[in-house]
């Protein structure tokens, strides 16, 4: 039952995408549906009208976009119920499809830790379907076809659901490059800037790269067992040094999709250029399928873990949730800035996993189920308020026409409800109580906390420097999204484009975010239901489940027992909202201190202008100059002189360009190197016939020797 | 019972912050020979401010209004937290001080996007100023505090308070490290000399009053009343956790009063010690914060791995 909603997920999804191909089809889809009505007359007069006037030429293409979407969104719904129904029935569903090669079926399994995925990727797809009618409807059909976004889209969301179900190498494989093609076509869908030609190009050589790393993780696994499943796989015993060369192999390849530091560049590039309904997909959901793999690749597969691992990825996820949130800072385009903060919450999400690894690794299983909970919450959060966040930026862009925060302002008047849901994004992504984001990061403090029961001294010594370098990563968030929200909505607007911006009149692009922030917010206060579910991923990965999180009542959250850590977001909010009131009540009771607005106070000198107001370089200045070794940065001020003696500063230029130190570190020497090692392969090259000739000549000597 | 305690004692807070205000103002003022405000002024002064009517830049959003209340209810949610007067009270178990630290970032995220609701330069350099110092502070703090959380084993502020009154007097040196780094924060944190100066209204040099220029009438006295209120929190934090005793471990009256009169004893002598720090030191450029903060970060952190190697003895 479970299953059959699994496969109607991935089904639908795929038919979403094939109906989206019908976009030039009018002709066929009116000549099939008067065939249809011929077969099986219709006879309510009402239903016939609609059909018909829905195939008439102009309401054709609206009425083909909702049909993708609502298709797509089906396709998140069953998806968010097969993962419930998994996680609540706590099963294992093993299937066998015959499809694929003949002597190699694809082996599917559905169990609890798909079913969590599951549920991510359903809630990401639902609120996108919300979104995406309002959305691509500024699409210019000409230029860019609706029928290539939907149908890769369809793809795309097919490849995430399918890794998720696959039980084989073979499988997962196909799965995953679906995904990753699809998106790659997705990521070049304006493909008339070079900017996004790059940009998707960077993606496709990363993805592909990665795909590689991980058929060789595979591959060291199949090495020693008797097959591609992961049965066989689970079987395989392998020696401390193979075990480790897989999961690096693993790790490089989960982590270039997933976004970790230093392979982390395609990310920036990518997501800024996708359509915004895709890049959150990409951010929100396809980085937690990238995650699922590492997981299910060293918890499920490899099965023994060792703390060396765990190590590994609590120094990649500091660098890469530090550098992430150093980077974000320094952006000024929008959805380029909540790419680096994808880097960032990955990298969170890194460290806890690595906490858990330590903890299991060191027998204590119940911590490492603590971990596990909070690495896994946290994707789910990231989910939820990343998606949220790219769909916001996708409203902002729809309706001023451009990403540069530093160009907008004031659009918390012009755009009320946007800026509301956008709040609620930036709220939960600094991890502010009330929140999801909040949560999940509290939990990875207790997780942190516990380094006690450890005995090993660099251990002992490194987690602690570990949740140093998680709190300044909340606490430098926070400042990221008090820059992000207050230069976009707040203050007084910067540009002509935002002046004329006003609230989206879409309802589905309103109901999309609202969603999610509405999830952000129920799942800040009423953690439990969440925790309860991946309480039974980790009872069936690790074979061990927290305690009773319910001893205090389910509105208690107290991961490790009552006496150590208690939270109660519900009890708080009432606090909150008594605490608010009262004072509210108290101040506002007198009529005689009614409001006066007034003009702004400006010294006295008069004539305040938006360009006086900060902006984001003047933001982050003070981090600029603590930080700076962190940054490759290029500030440059030019004045302009003249006057008696060139004396009098007429402009004044300010340039300020900021690099990635990965490029010229990382990148650019493998570029080099292999552009050189091409230039030696190409010396062969001669472009003369003998030569060619001479060469088959010798190869076919060569091969005749090997066979005899 | 417990919860009724908790809420007076929550009530208590609000009501005494002001005098801890006068207090330290008074101190400051004796030490530099001039004559002081009556110790009530802060509350004259608040009352004052209820009574006027406030007056909203025309930029303002609906955040700008709403925020003081919003800034206000979040400090006093943290206040809840921290035991005054007595120690195992239900309201610490139902936010752990990880909870207490999120909620002065949920006021200052708060505070800062209201210093740039209005669009003017000073609200913006008030914000980007407040978020940087704060972004070193709250890490420095965490870590101040997870050495007590960890010597304690528990994250509740009740439970560790208890767990060290029954310890005793054990001088540990992770404790003199976290005390010093907390003291440097609250510091940086409620906006003192050398870091910030409550007094000044010079633009090169303001922090906390930049962002709130615009506010006045009961929105004023709102944000002013919570920053007294944060700089008790602190006080008390020091206080308490470093000098427990003399907190009320059971609710009897005579226990209460004790409990009262002891912290009012501890925060009037740290009062003393803020302002002779006022008075001794001067206000450091902004760029020379960045360092004292990394020292108080640097400080937390030797703390917590001397705990870690030093006491947590396997």
């Amino acid at each position: 039952m479970v299953l059959v909603a699994a496969y109607c997920a991935v089904l639908l999804s795929f038919a979403s995408g094939l109906l989206g191909l019908m976009m030039k089809q009018r002709r066929y889809v009116l000549e099939f549906s008067q065939y249809w009505r011929k077969k099986f007359p219709i006879s309510n007069e009402h239903y016939r009208s609609v059909i018909a006037g829905n195939l008439e030429e102009e309401q054709y293409p609206g009425f083909l976009r909702k049909a993708v979407f609502v298709l797509l969104g089906l396709s998140g719904v069953f998806a968010i119920l097969a993962g419930l129904g998994v996680l609540i029935s706590k099963a294992i569903i093993t299937d066998q499809l015959s499809l694929g090669l003949p002597w190699l079926p694809w082996h599917v399994r559905f169990d609890c830790l798909s079913g969590f995925f599951f549920l991510i990727v359903g809630i990401g797809t639902s609120a996108v379907s919300l979104y995406g009618p309002g959305y691509v409807n500024s699409y210019d059909e000409n230029q860019h076809p609706f029928a290539i976004l939907s149908f890769f889209t369809g793809l795309f969301v097919t490849g995430m659901l399918l890794v998720l179900l696959a039980d084989d190498a073979f499988f997962f494989m196909i799965a995953w490059e679906l995904m990753s093609v699809a998106s790659y076509f997705l990521v070049a869908f304006q493909h008339e800037n070079s900017a996004n030609r790059r940009a998707a190009f960077i993606y496709l050589l990363m993805a592909e790269v990665g795909a590689l790393a991980i058929i060789l993780g595979f591959g060291v696994l199949a090495g020693f067992s008797d097959g591609f499943t992961f049965d066989a796989l689970r079987e395989a015993k392998l020696s401390t040094t193979w075990a480790s060369i897989a999961f690096m192999w693993a790790l490089l390849g989960f982590g270039m999709k997933a976004g970790i530091v230093p392979v982390h560049v395609w990310l920036p590039e990518a997501h800024p250029v996708a359509p915004s309904h895709i890049s959150a997909l990409m951010s929100g959901v396809m980085l937690k399928v990238a995650l699922y793999g590492l997981i299910r690749f060293c918890f499920d597969l490899l099965g023994d873990v060792h703390w060396q691992w765990g190590v590994v990825l609590l120094i990649l996820g500091a660098v890469s949730a530090l550098g992430g949130i150093l980077y974000a800072m320094m952006q000024t385009n929008l959805k380029r800035l909540l790419a680096y903060s994808s880097v960032e919450n990955i990298g969170i999400i890194f460290m806890v996993l690595g906490l858990a690894m330590i903890f299991m690794a060191n027998g204590h299983p119940q911590l490492a189920a603590l971990g596990f909970l909070a690495a896994l919450f946290h994707a789910f959060n990231h989910a939820l308020f990343k998606n949220l966040l790219f769909l916001g930026a996708g409203i902002i862009h729809h309706q001023t026409h451009q990403l540069n925060i530093d160009a907008m302002g004031g659009l918390i008047k012009r755009m009320p409800k946007t800026s509301v849901l956008f709040l609620i994004g930036c709220m939960s992504i600094s991890s502010l109580p009330l929140f999801n984001g909040f949560v999940s990061e509290w939990l990875a403090f207790q997780t942190a906390l516990q380094v006690d029961v450890l005995d090993n001294g660099v251990l002992r010594s490194l987690i602690p420097v570990a949740a140093a370098s998680l709190a300044l990563t909340a606490a430098l968030a926070a400042a990221c999204f008090v820059k992000v929200f207050g230069l976009i909505f707040l203050g007084q607007s910067r540009s002509h484009h935002c002046d004329k911006a006003h609230e989206v009149q879409d309802k589905g692009m309103l109901a999309g975010p609202s969603l999610l922030a509405g999830l952000c917010f129920l799942f800040g206060i009423f953690p439990g239901p969440v925790i309860s579910l991946i309480n039974s991923v980790a009872g069936q990965l690790l074979d061990e489940t927290l305690p009773n999180d319910s001893a205090l009542g389910w509105l208690w959250l107290a991961p490790v027992s009552t006496s150590q850590a208690s939270y109660a977001p519900s009890l708080v909010l009432v606090g909150a909202l008594i605490a608010g009131c009262i004072c509210f009540w108290y101040l506002r009771r007198d009529p005689a201190t009614a409001l006066r607005i007034s003009e702004t106070w400006d010294c006295g000198f008069g004539g305040l202008t938006p360009r006086m107001q900060y902006t984001s370089s003047a933001f982050t200045m003070p981090f600029r100059r603590i930080f700076a070794k962190a940054w490759i940065i290029d500030e440059q001020i030019v004045k302009d002189m003249r006057g008696a003696m060139n004396q009098d500063v007429a402009a004044v230029h300010y340039q300020l360009q900021i690099q990635d130190h990965s490029w010229p570190r990382l990148y650019e020497p493998i570029e080099r190197a292999v552009y050189n090692m091409a230039k030696r392969v190409g010396r062969i090259q001669t472009g003369n016939i003998r030569v060619y000739l001479g060469y088959s000549f010798v190869t076919l000597i060569i091969m005749l020797w090997v066979i005899s | 019972m417990n919860w009724l305690i908790a809420v007076l004692q929550t009530m208590l807070f609000v009501a005494l912050a002001p005098l801890l205000a006068g207090w330290v103002k008074y101190c400051k003022c004796r030490l530099q020979n001039r004559k002081a405000p009556s110790l009530l002024q802060p509350y004259r002064d608040l009352i004052k401010l209820t009574h006027k009517q406030p007056v909203v830049s025309n930029q303002a959003s609906w955040l700008f209004i709403k925020a003081p209340y919003i800034i206000f209810s979040a400090t006093v949610l943290a206040a809840t937290v921290v035991p005054l007067i007595a120690v195992d009270l239900p309201t610490s178990a139902s936010a752990d001080v990880i909870v207490m630290v999120g909620f002065f970032a949920f006021a200052r995220f708060f505070l800062a996007l209201a210093g740039l609701d209005v669009g003017t330069a000073f609200g913006g350099m008030g914000s980007s100023r407040e978020m940087t110092i704060s972004s070193l502070a709250e890490p420095a703090m965490l870590m101040a505090i997870f050495t007590l959380t960890m010597a304690a084993s528990t994250t509740n502020l009740s439970f560790a308070i208890t767990y060290l009154l029954n310890e005793g007097l054990v001088l540990r040196p992770s404790f003199v490290f976290a005390l010093a780094a907390l003291v440097l924060v609250a510091v940086a944190e409620t906006g003192r000399v050398p870091v910030d100066n409550p007094a000044t209204h010079l633009e090169l040099t303001m922090i906390h009053e930049a962002m709130i220029l615009e506010y006045s009438g009961r929105h004023l006295a709102l944000i002013e009343l919570a920053s007294q209120l944060k700089l008790m929190l602190y006080g008390v934090l020091i206080a308490n956790i470093f000098f427990p005793w003399g907190i009320a471990e059971a609710f009897s009256i005579r226990a209460l009063g004790y409990g009262l009169l002891a912290i009012v004893g501890k925060l009037a002598v740290l009062a003393i010690f803020l302002s002779m720090m006022e008075t001794l030191f001067a206000k450091m450029r902004l760029f020379r914060v960045q360092e004292y903060l990394s020292f108080a970060y640097l400080l937390g952190l030797l703390g917590l791995l001397s705990h870690i190697i030093l006491e947590a003895a396997r």
